[in-house]
């Protein structure tokens, strides 16, 4: 068994509430902070860790927050970004469903920590039972002298407050999310400036990710060496990992970085293997945005060694024949899934979500979604091939913020690994329509699940 | 798009107003237009849907102009801009769900309720939509009903058509 940091305790009963969670030693790491630390040295502590920014991007925690802005007289602020929306991510909903506490103890500290007084929790408006979670939960802390006035007698303030979002998935984009704070529409800001300079109401603003936050308290509980520890390279900790679509297991899974990806798939103690006795047919690694790969190259690099759970691992070989961490949203298709039918729903959700103010994202996506429903329905063209190629890489780069590479990279990397399954389906319009093009050659398919072959 | 025959008079209670009070206290006194997401939910939660009359009187509370409630209340996807039914159920369209049977629950909740998508049935009870990734891929398919925003996982036919049976009964 790995380690477990965040989701230790995820089984006891009543873990949601205060008195179970202060048990099982909750609330240490305010105590320690609050009592023993100046906000430096927790900024310290957290740089020592290594932490990376668990929402997507990967960038390190500590020194997020060590940009950030202190002039005098200005309030600064702590917004946690809970707008979980990138399909195939669900691990922050977990979290906050079952251990609410463990992320407002990571608001306290790292709110102490980055001198905010008043602290928000942006949760995505569709999360509305898990808002109301937190807010029990945050009453509970309040009337137990967690929040509020001078917490612990030490003199240090806060308020921390659930803001709930609208319904839309441009607002996990930080400065979105601060726009929408605002009471605005969700369209991303030009940085500079960044928000450690210029973000809520103007003011020095760190937006950081739940399960970021959270981590927070086993760092400062046992120290940012003792945490830099678990792990490989420079991907140090435990993530949680959210498996999704074929899996005989999906679900919620802490993981020490470096776990080997078929070992993650195919154990028991994680995913255990593809459902229904079936074979993997490609995988999408860290939610939606990130390209997919093939089966062989999810398990291995092209040259034949393991690929690992890993920021560093997972994104070898670049995007010829790698991915990204992302989120760590995994998601598992079996052989009978259809990539271009995918790829199309994938389009389609970029385009609904698209703000619509740079015109590379907001004419491309739909342009996408409007070719891959094509070829999907058997009116393609194979020069429809080639036209994707060229949308995907005019959107690229060319937009304020990522949400135009998080589309066009899924079309991207599903022409580039799968483009007979693409040209099939435009060669084949009716055979097309009730009949999947199974796992290809090209993809040096796993021949049987281990699981099977060990048996 | 806003239409003028969707103007509802409509009257906000002193206990609606409270909760308004509350959520504006959360932020800085020349801030409190960030109360205006919240305020849309606790309107839509009190009259299942957000008239422009209801927009009109949020913006009174807020003092800002009308059209900047009008351009968050049409961005954002939750907000419904008109009447829906009773029981808005909301299924996850999004690539791990449909990987797991979600267009097959869609199709199924056509064909049990008689409506199409964004459609009332005539019972005022139903109404359904497809809705992008609602964050709960390994249980999939999932569906949510709106106001509470209950969650109901690994749906079946079978399990739907229990469901639906049980808020009949319910309502």
């Amino acid at each position: 068994m790995s380690r477990k940091l965040l989701l230790e305790h995820i089984n006891v009963p009543g873990i949601n509430t205060l008195e179970v969670y202060r048990q099982k030693g909750g609330y240490r790491a305010v105590e320690k902070a609050l009592k023993t630390l100046t906000p430096e040295e927790i900024v310290e502590e957290v740089k020592k860790s290594g932490l990376r920014g668990r929402g997507g991007a990967g960038f390190p925690t500590g020194m997020k927050w060590s940009f950030l802005a202190k002039p005098e007289g200005v309030a600064r602020y702590l917004v946690c970004n809970a707008d979980e929306s990138e399909p195939g991510t669900f691990k922050d909903r977990y979290l906050m469903t079952y251990i609410p506490h463990a992320l407002i103890e990571g608001m306290i500290v790292s709110s102490f920590a980055l001198g905010a007084k008043v602290s928000y929790i942006y949760v995505r408006g569709e999360m509305m039972p898990q808002i109301r979670i937190l807010e029990k939960a945050i009453a509970e802390a309040k009337a137990a002298g967690w929040l509020g006035k001078n917490i612990l007698g030490s003199g240090y303030d806060l308020e921390l407050y659930v803001q709930p979002g609208g319904g839309a998935y441009i607002c996990g984009e930080e400065t979105a999310l601060l726009e929408s704070l605002e009471g605005k529409r969700g369209n991303p800001r030009i940085k500079p400036p960044f928000p450690a300079i210029a973000g809520l109401y103007g003011c020095p603003t760190v937006v950081n990710n739940v399960e970021s936050i959270a981590a927070v308290v086993p760092i400062i509980n046992d120290g940012g060496d003792e945490y830099a520890k678990i792990g490989i390279g420079r991907s140090t900790g435990t993530k949680l990992i959210s498996a999704s679509g074929n899996l005989v297991k999906p679900g919620v899974y802490e993981i020490e970085l470096g776990l080997p990806v078929e070992e993650f798939i195919y154990s028991d103690e994680y995913c255990g293997g593809i459902a229904n006795g079936k074979r993997l047919k490609a995988t999408v690694a860290g939610g939606s945005s990130v390209p997919i790969l093939p089966a062989n190259l999810t398990l291995k690099y092209a040259n034949g060694e393991p690929r690992l759970m890993s920021y560093e691992s997972l994104s070898e070989g670049g995007f010829a024949t790698g991915t990204m961490m992302g989120s760590g949203g995994f998601i598992a298709f079996d052989e009978d899934q259809c990539i271009v039918r995918n790829s199309w729903n994938f389009a389609r959700f970029y385009h609904h979500e698209s703000c619509g103010q740079c015109s590379p994202c907001r004419e491309g996506t739909g342009w996408m979604e409007k070719v891959l429903h094509k070829i999907e329905h058997g009116h393609g063209k194979m020069e429809d091939v080639d036209l994707l190629w060229d949308i995907q890489r005019k959107i690229e780069g060319n937009t304020i913020c990522p949400l135009g590479d998080a589309a066009a990279w899924p079309v991207a990397s599903a022409i580039r690994h799968f483009r007979d399954e693409f040209e099939w389906h435009i060669k084949e319009p009716v055979k097309s329509q009730s009949q999947n093009y199974g796992i290809a050659n090209y993809a040096n398919p796993i021949e049987k699940a281990p699981v099977t072959e060990e048996k | 798009m806003l239409k003028v025959e969707e103007q509802t008079p409509v009257v906000f209670s002193s206990e609606l107003i409270a909760k308004f009070d509350e959520v504006k206290s959360r932020y800085p006194a020349d801030k409190s237009k960030s109360a205006l997401l919240p305020l849309l939910h606790l309107v839509q939660a009190e009259f299942l849907w957000v008239p422009t009359s209801a927009m009109d009187k949020v913006a009174e509370y807020l003092c800002i102009q009308p059209i900047e409630v009008y351009e968050v209340a049409t961005f954002y996807t939750m907000y419904f801009l008109k009447p829906q039914g009773k029981y808005a159920l909301e299924v996850c369209r999004t690539g791990p769900c449909c990987l797991v049977g979600a267009e097959k629950i869609l199709n199924h909740l056509e064909n049990k309720l008689g409506v199409k998508e964004g459609e009332v049935t005539a019972d005022g009870l139903f109404s359904f939509r497809g809705v992008e990734c609602l964050a709960a891929c390994g249980f999939g398919p999932v569906l949510q009903i709106s106001p509470e925003y209950t969650f109901y996982e690994n749906l079946t036919e079978a399990s739907v058509d229990k469901l639906i049976e049980d808020l009949k009964i319910k309502s």
